[in-house]
């Protein structure tokens, strides 16, 4: 809770996107989280990608769990609806939500026990349903809000502030997404907003399930040398395999883009992601190249970002379930009741 | 004993004195998984199209193939439909259970059992039916699927003969049932015919208990309460339904996507106006029917006791952050895995309680089929005018048989209530707005949906205490005002909820019931007006309880409370919430997994009765 009014001043000329807002318009309340916080870069990247898409906010509905990670719904978007639900269920609001409105962007926020823990069923499953959503986990390694117990994507071998090390492999969420279907599979680090903008706004345009792990370090409790989640083994362990940047969808494609491009992909709204150089020579576009890799990394205690798996052509879950392109909460009874002549007819089949 | 030779009610012997028509108890004792239930089920709709009221029950083990299953079949021209105690007419084909079978028949009864084996004599006191099932169809039929399944067909058959069933009724039915695959017809009218006519040439047909046409299920329907829920929520607009398959509540899901699949193809694109997502828990199905509700659509979700356990967490927070959706409890016996395939009312408390905290729940509690219709389109209404779950409260009893009701109706003129919502022009025209702010003084405040407005309405939903504008707060007070506000809200839900059905004439003795007891309730009446005992009687059909309820609890000196449950749930509701005296209160309890029977009803109260109860005047 926060005892501190947001103050309304702000620079006079701020760059307006293509709707004439501001990032101002993109903000939330003041956060409440710890200084330095891994989450709260997350959101300030959000604010960034969405901002510069020229996305309404409006358009865009935020959901989450239960956690640190799924406050900062709160710190961002303060336009676009959001509900923070019930811990580690928010996949099942976030699949309802996107059954009601199909023309809505999904931005989901959870952390590593929400997901990986308590909620590591629905986050399965959410994968599967192929839910046309972005799903960022703010993964730290450890349980804030209830200071410090390790979670289920600590490394072996991690050790959190109190000195408790992790002695279970941890559940590797990149890994498990690309095997469970996921069409768009990223990993990040909230410090590195460079790699992390451009990730969430191609995330977002991905038609289909889309997942970031962001590691976000929690600086009270799981930011030792000998945490995994730390800044310092990220910074120092951080392998990039793929730099993007994204356009989107009728924007110019300008020189700064095409410079030292690679690849380019194109989603189904018409944005494009352009895949740079990076010398590794790595195709998020295989499945089982991704997963290797993924893998092959974490053997050597680094951990893989960027865009590592993308299919930008898997059927999303309306269309699998073959629904009406006007979304369901604008039906209305015409819509839907067949009437009192048709209640007749069916009568007859039960006499 | 050989069953040849000792049947008595063969042509030579003696047959049963007294007659009864239309009035007696068929049961079938099968073996689960041999094809009984659609013979059954035959039988029992061949007498409703006779014109006859019945009613048919499963009692059926938590099996796939092998145990025993027994299907009951009341027939009772005066309507009365509950459960009675005793049968007439055994059908007695499961080898594993033929000796308790047979000891269930009344005195004089009779027993059809399949002679191709030889029976043991266990009982004199009952005319025996024997027919060589499988020796019949060993010799009629070749493919040995249809050896098996047509023996029960063989016994409708010889039952048609038996009991006089219109025998143009069953090869009609025949027909209708294989429409498309003729080849199927010709063998089932066969063996029918067999049946029939193996009866008539053997034994004196029709048999003393027997039917005759009737005019008393005329113009009614037979349905089972699961269908009509499924068809309610096509009705009443549910677009998103997420379930896990859980007895009994399974086949609400299964109609009403049948029932989609017809009636809610867009003409134009042939795509659907609906959604069914099998969830991978419970828990996902009511957070997925919830995220859908907060976003605009008519969601909801089927279950039972174990799935509305899961359902707990997620029903404090649609309660708290005020969200509609409807969820269909069919109750089945408790607690944990309990009698999965055996009904009771054992849900009520802890579903009027849903969720940790101060909580209450809107309930409903059909009693028909008709009522499962109307209530579960009218749930959809309550939920969006009330933004809280609604539960409505049917049980396996009533969702998995098949009961005689009045044709389901539906007022085109009536129009969905969708509540308080503000769109993006009312959002416009707004100085401010606040999610939770009780404008309107009743408890309800105005909700928005995502994407109404570029600028103005959106809010942060959240299970945790917030202010009247949406905002986290962990202020007592405000804390305290919201609970208070919710608190006025449920206690006005009344306006928009199923008032209770009263039967009232000044009678010192009141019987409150809901939901499938309503069954026994006409025939206990009827038992008790012969022993001159008068009961003014309400039925429930909603809760919060009306004001009714707590005037009818006041106007009579005893009331009955009749439930099935062991600890007296609806009493316990009924002593919190309507200030009732626990010396004027009594139950009338059965939770032995069947419906409870009026003989059940009036024995309980008789006993309770201080003074001797005139003596039952001659039998009608």
């Amino acid at each position: 809770m926060s005892y501190i009014v947001k103050p309304q001043f702000h620079h006079p000329q701020l760059r307006k996107n293509d709707l004439g807002y501001t990032r101002r318009d993109y903000e939330g309340t003041l956060t409440t989280l710890c200084g330095g916080c891994g989450h709260d870069s997350i959101s300030a990247a959000i604010i960034h990608a969405v901002h510069e898409m020229s996305l309404a906010p409006h358009q865009l509905a935020k959901v989450s769990g239960i956690g640190c990670s799924s406050k900062i719904p709160s710190y961002f978007l303060e336009r676009s609806h959001g509900f923070n639900s019930v811990h580690g269920r928010m996949p099942s609001i976030a699949t309802g939500a996107n059954l009601a409105n199909r023309e809505l962007y999904y931005l989901g926020i959870s952390g590593d026990g929400d997901t990986a823990s308590i909620g590591l069923g629905q986050f399965c499953h959410i994968v599967r349903r192929r839910i046309n959503m972005l799903y960022i986990v703010a993964n730290n390694g450890t349980y804030g809000l209830t200071k410090g117990q390790l979670s289920a994507t600590a490394d072996l071998g991690s050790k959190t502030k109190s000195g408790e090390e992790s002695q279970y492999d941890n559940i590797d969420l990149v890994s498990l997404a690309i095997d469970l279907g996921a069409s768009f599979v990223a990993r990040s680090f909230s410090g590195d907003k460079e790699q992390l903008v451009p990730l969430i706004q191609a995330g977002l345009s991905h038609r289909g399930f889309a997942l970031i792990d962001v590691i976000s370090p929690c600086v009270t409790f799981n930011n030792t040398p000998l945490s995994a989640h730390g800044y310092k083994n990220t910074w120092e362990n951080n392998v990039v395999l793929s730099e993007i940047d994204f356009v989107p969808m009728r924007r110019e494609i300008t020189a700064r883009y095409s410079a030292g491009k690679d690849k380019e992909i194109t989603l189904h709204d018409g944005s494009v992601i352009h895949l740079h150089k990076t010398g590794t020579g790595y195709d998020p576009g295989n499945r089982e190249n991704a997963l290797l890799h993924v893998n092959e990394y974490k053997k050597q205690g680094k951990i893989a970002t960027g865009l590592l798996y993308i299919n930008q052509d898997q059927s999303d879950f309306h269309e699998l379930a073959d629904t009406v392109n006007k979304p369901f909460n604008r039906l209305n009874e015409h819509d839907l009741c067949p009437g009192g002549e048709v209640l007749a007819d069916i009568n007859e089949t039960f006499m | 004993m050989s069953s040849r030779g000792q049947a008595a009610s063969r042509k030579t012997g003696k047959t049963r004195k007294t007659a009864s028509v239309n009035n007696f108890v068929v049961k079938f004792a099968n073996v689960n998984g041999s094809g009984s239930a659609s013979a059954n089920n035959l039988f029992a709709k061949a007498i409703f199209r006779m014109g006859i009221p019945v009613s048919p029950h499963n009692i059926f083990p938590s099996n796939i193939q092998g145990l025993p299953t027994w299907y009951e079949v009341r027939v009772n021209d005066k309507g009365f439909l509950g459960r009675r105690e005793g049968v007439d007419l055994m059908v007695a084909v499961n080898e594993q259970t033929i000796v308790r079978d047979i000891e269930s028949v009344v005195p004089d009864g009779f027993v059809l059992y399949d002679s191709s084996k030889a029976l043991r004599p266990i009982r004199k006191d009952v005319n025996f039916l024997p027919i060589p099932l499988k020796d019949i169809c060993l010799r009629e039929f070749q493919h040995p699927g249809q050896r098996q399944l047509f023996q029960n067909i063989v016994y409708v058959g010889a039952l048609a003969a038996f009991l006089d069933i219109d025998f143009e009724i069953l090869t009609g039915m025949i027909s209708e049932q294989f429409r498309g695959k003729e080849k199927l017809i010709l063998p089932n009218v066969h063996a029918l015919e067999l049946g029939y006519h193996y009866a008539r040439d053997h034994f004196d047909c029709p048999l003393p208990i027997r039917l005759r046409p009737s005019r008393k299920a005329r113009g009614k329907i037979l349905m089972d309460g699961n269908t009509a829920i499924g068809l309610g929520c096509v009705y009443g607009g549910a677009t998103v339904a997420s379930w896990y398959p859980l007895t009994p509540s399974t086949s609400v899901v299964e109609a009403y996507g049948k029932y989609c699949k017809r009636l809610r193809i867009d003409p134009g694109t042939g795509k659907r106006k609906f959604a069914i997502v099998q969830a991978e828990d419970e828990l996902a199905a009511i957070g997925i029917a919830i995220g859908a509700g907060w976003n605009g659509a008519r969601a909801f979700t089927a279950s039972s006791g174990p799935g509305v356990s899961l359902m707990q967490e997620f029903l404090g927070l649609a309660y708290f952050a005020e969200v509609p959706v409807v969820l269909f409890n069919i109750q089945r016996v408790g607690p944990s895995t309990g009698m999965p395939t055996r009904t009771q009312q054992g849900d009520l408390l802890s579903c009027a309680f849903a969720s940790h905290g101060d909580t209450r729940q809107v309930l409903l509690f059909p009693s028909t089929p008709k009522e499962c219709f109307e209530f579960a389109a009218a749930a959809f209404d309550i939920a969006d005018r009330l933004q809280t779950p609604v539960i409505v409260m049917s049980d396996l009893e009533l969702g998995m048989n098949e009961h005689v009701c009045d044709p389901l109706e539906w007022d085109d003129a009536g129009g969905y209530d969708r509540g308080k919502v503000l769109g993006g022009e009312q959002l416009e025209q707004m100085e401010k707005y606040g999610r939770y702010l009780d404008v309107d003084g009743d408890g309800i405040p105005w909700r928005t949906l995502p994407g109404a407005h570029p600028e103005r309405g959106s809010y942060f939903t959240r299970g945790s205490s917030h202010d009247a504008m949406a905002a986290y707060t962990e202020d007592g007070d405000v804390y305290a005002e919201v609970m208070d506000r919710l608190a006025r809200k449920f206690a006005g839900a009344g306006k928009v909820l199923p008032e209770p059905e009263i039967q009232a004439d000044g009678a010192s003795r009141g019987m409150i019931y809901f939901g499938t007891t309503a069954g026994a309730i006409p025939e206990a009446q009827h038992k008790f007006a012969k022993r001159g005992v008068r009961l003014d009687t309400l039925r429930i059909r909603s809760y919060p309880f009306h004001d009714a309820v707590s005037r009818f609890i006041g106007e009579h000196e005893t009331v009955y409370v009749i439930e099935q449950n062991r600890d007296a749930q609806l009493k316990s509701l009924l002593k919190i919430d309507c200030g009732a005296n626990d010396e004027k209160m009594r139950s009338v309890l059965s939770y032995n997994g069947v419906v409870i029977s009026a003989d059940q009803i009036q024995a309980a109260i008789l006993a309770d009765l201080p003074e001797a109860p005139e003596q039952e005047q001659a039998s009608a």
